[in-house]
């Protein structure tokens, strides 16, 4: 049977309920909450700040560190406390998706250090989590040439949806799932990171490129929303 | 440690003698107590704590495990702290250190030594098969007093956490039925005080500069029976105590322990309340 009706009954364009708040970690520089329904990622930004052990640092410009994880209760079987093979790749990428929208040449031999925490997951946690994590540098005043954005495209059998939730994700039938994750730097218009998980054809491919960047257009004024707010609220 | 200049450290301790604090408590006098139950739906159970700007995460979690030897129809217990380099600076990425460990281990032992949880209600088949309840705590935002969150966030998500649905037949747990029967629990409800001392003073709840200030605590498990019942104690740090000021530090517990429990209980069972 095709997949002619998401499982939540969401239009296939349509993201889950998005929340975004800055500010909560109150010790960090800067700090954001993002949601895509029942997936949370909490995101707290330190530095920029000397980099310790002196030989990793740069002498021409600053480095963003990324660290991303789930929290051990936050899927169904327990996790392990600790990093994994998958957190550690994930914190690279997201570094990567991060790193041109930050303007960290102007900080040499410092490091900002991102730590993503995720207390519940619903798949996308990536996606959430680089959704935090941009906002909660902005909300540190890092100078920033842009906002990331992230979404996960994904090819439910024969068709194409936007925010991939874990049952879509579990999908088994006809083509099964495709699960694309894909970050814009909203204002240059630019892929900064992306992966995929399944089989997909390279006009399928297209169309979902196009589609993710509809769809962080929107995400992009949510956050952006949250930002301004928190600027309002400490007036 | 944190850096806080000595200079701090000693205006804190001046400020102690004379029973007063920078943010103007008084010295058995906790900062707001926020707890919300149901942060982590994958969870079983799980809480937020905050205690003044310090916050945590605790989640619970119940997986089928195989008993320990020398308590095979027994459920087991396993606590675990991370303490993040996201809840302060200066804390750094890598293996838990000491901190995290002390933490995990003084959550646990009030926990455990107090038979809050029914361990012999929770065997499957004895010798082969058991409940364990793992309690994970993280910590968010340290403004100090992270024992204190963690250990009543760790009531707040046993208390409000729900039994996954295990199948016998497959042997194993069915994640997509949802659990109805709470975690079996007595009625041992019990609470950790930890007493710091600075000086001659005694004083709870610090926040972080009076934690630094301080030269280390008492960390007391009680059950709230009449009289209350001790079942857990470690001193931290190198701190000397007379025992006429351990005499105190009991008196202090004593004294608080009944407003102090009945709040925590009543904002517990309304954080359960308002999660269905």
């Amino acid at each position: 049977m095709a997949y002619t009706k998401r499982s939540d009954g969401r239009k296939f364009e349509q993201a889950r309920e998005i929340k975004a708040k800055v500010g909560v970690v109150p010790n960090a520089d800067g700090s954001a909450m993002f949601s895509f329904g029942d997936t949370v990622a909490i995101a707290a930004v330190y530095g920029p700040h000397q980099l310790h052990p002196q030989h990793l640092q740069n002498p021409e410009k600053g480095i963003l560190r990324c660290n991303y994880n789930m929290m051990s209760f936050s899927v169904s079987d327990r996790i392990r406390p600790g990093p994994s093979k998958r957190s550690t790749e994930i914190s690279k990428i997201t570094e990567w998706a991060l790193n041109k929208s930050v303007m960290i040449d102007e900080f040499p031999n410092t490091v900002i250090d991102v730590h993503i925490m995720i207390p519940q997951a619903d798949a996308s946690t990536r996606c959430a989590g680089i959704n935090a994590a941009s906002m909660a540098l902005a909300h540190a005043g890092i100078p920033m040439r842009d906002i990331a954005t992230s979404v996960s495209i994904g090819k439910i059998d024969k068709t194409l949806v936007v925010d991939v939730d874990k049952a879509e994700e579990d999908y088994e039938g006809g083509e099964g799932p495709t699960d694309i994750a894909l970050t814009f730097l909203n204002s240059i218009d630019e892929i900064s990171h992306i992966q995929l998980d399944g089989k997909i054809s390279t006009k399928e491919l297209k169309e979902a490129v196009k589609l993710g960047r509809e769809a962080t257009k929107k995400i992009y004024e949510i956050q952006k929303k949250a930002l301004k707010q928190a600027v309002e609220g400490s007036r | 440690m944190i850096n806080i200049s000595n200079l701090t450290s000693k205006r804190i301790k001046e400020y102690l003698a004379k029973g007063k604090r920078f943010d103007g408590r008084k010295l058995d006098e906790f900062r707001e107590i926020k707890i919300e139950c149901g942060i982590s739906k994958k969870a079983e159970g799980s809480a937020e704590v905050q205690i003044g700007k310090t916050k945590v995460l605790v989640g619970v979690k119940m997986l089928v495990v195989e008993p320990y030897d020398d308590s095979p129809d027994k459920g087991n217990l396993m606590v675990t702290a991370e303490v993040t380099p996201m809840s302060h600076p200066k804390y750094e990425l890598g293996p838990p250190k000491f901190l995290a460990i002390e933490l995990g281990r003084l959550v646990d032992r009030g926990i455990r030594e107090s038979g809050y949880i029914d361990f012999d209600k929770l065997c499957i088949k004895a010798g082969e098969k058991v409940w364990g309840v793992f309690i994970d705590v993280y910590s968010i935002n340290d403004d100090g007093n992270l024992l204190d969150a963690s250990f009543i966030g760790a009531l707040a998500a046993l208390k409000s956490a729900k039994m996954p649905v295990y199948d016998a037949k497959e042997e194993k747990i069915n994640y997509d039925k949802k659990g109805t029967k709470p975690i079996p629990l007595t009625k041992n409800l019990p609470i950790n005080f930890n007493v710091y001392k600075a000086g001659e003073v005694i004083f709870l709840d610090p926040s972080i500069e009076e934690e630094t200030a301080s030269e280390g605590k008492l960390t007391v498990g009680i059950i709230p029976e009449k009289p209350i019942r001790i079942c857990s104690m470690q001193k931290g740090d190198t701190m000397e105590i007379s025992p006429e000021k351990f005499g105190e530090m009991l008196d202090l517990i004593e004294k608080k322990h009944k407003t102090f429990i009945g709040e925590i209980n009543n904002k517990i069972d309304k954080a359960i309340k308002e999660l269905k």
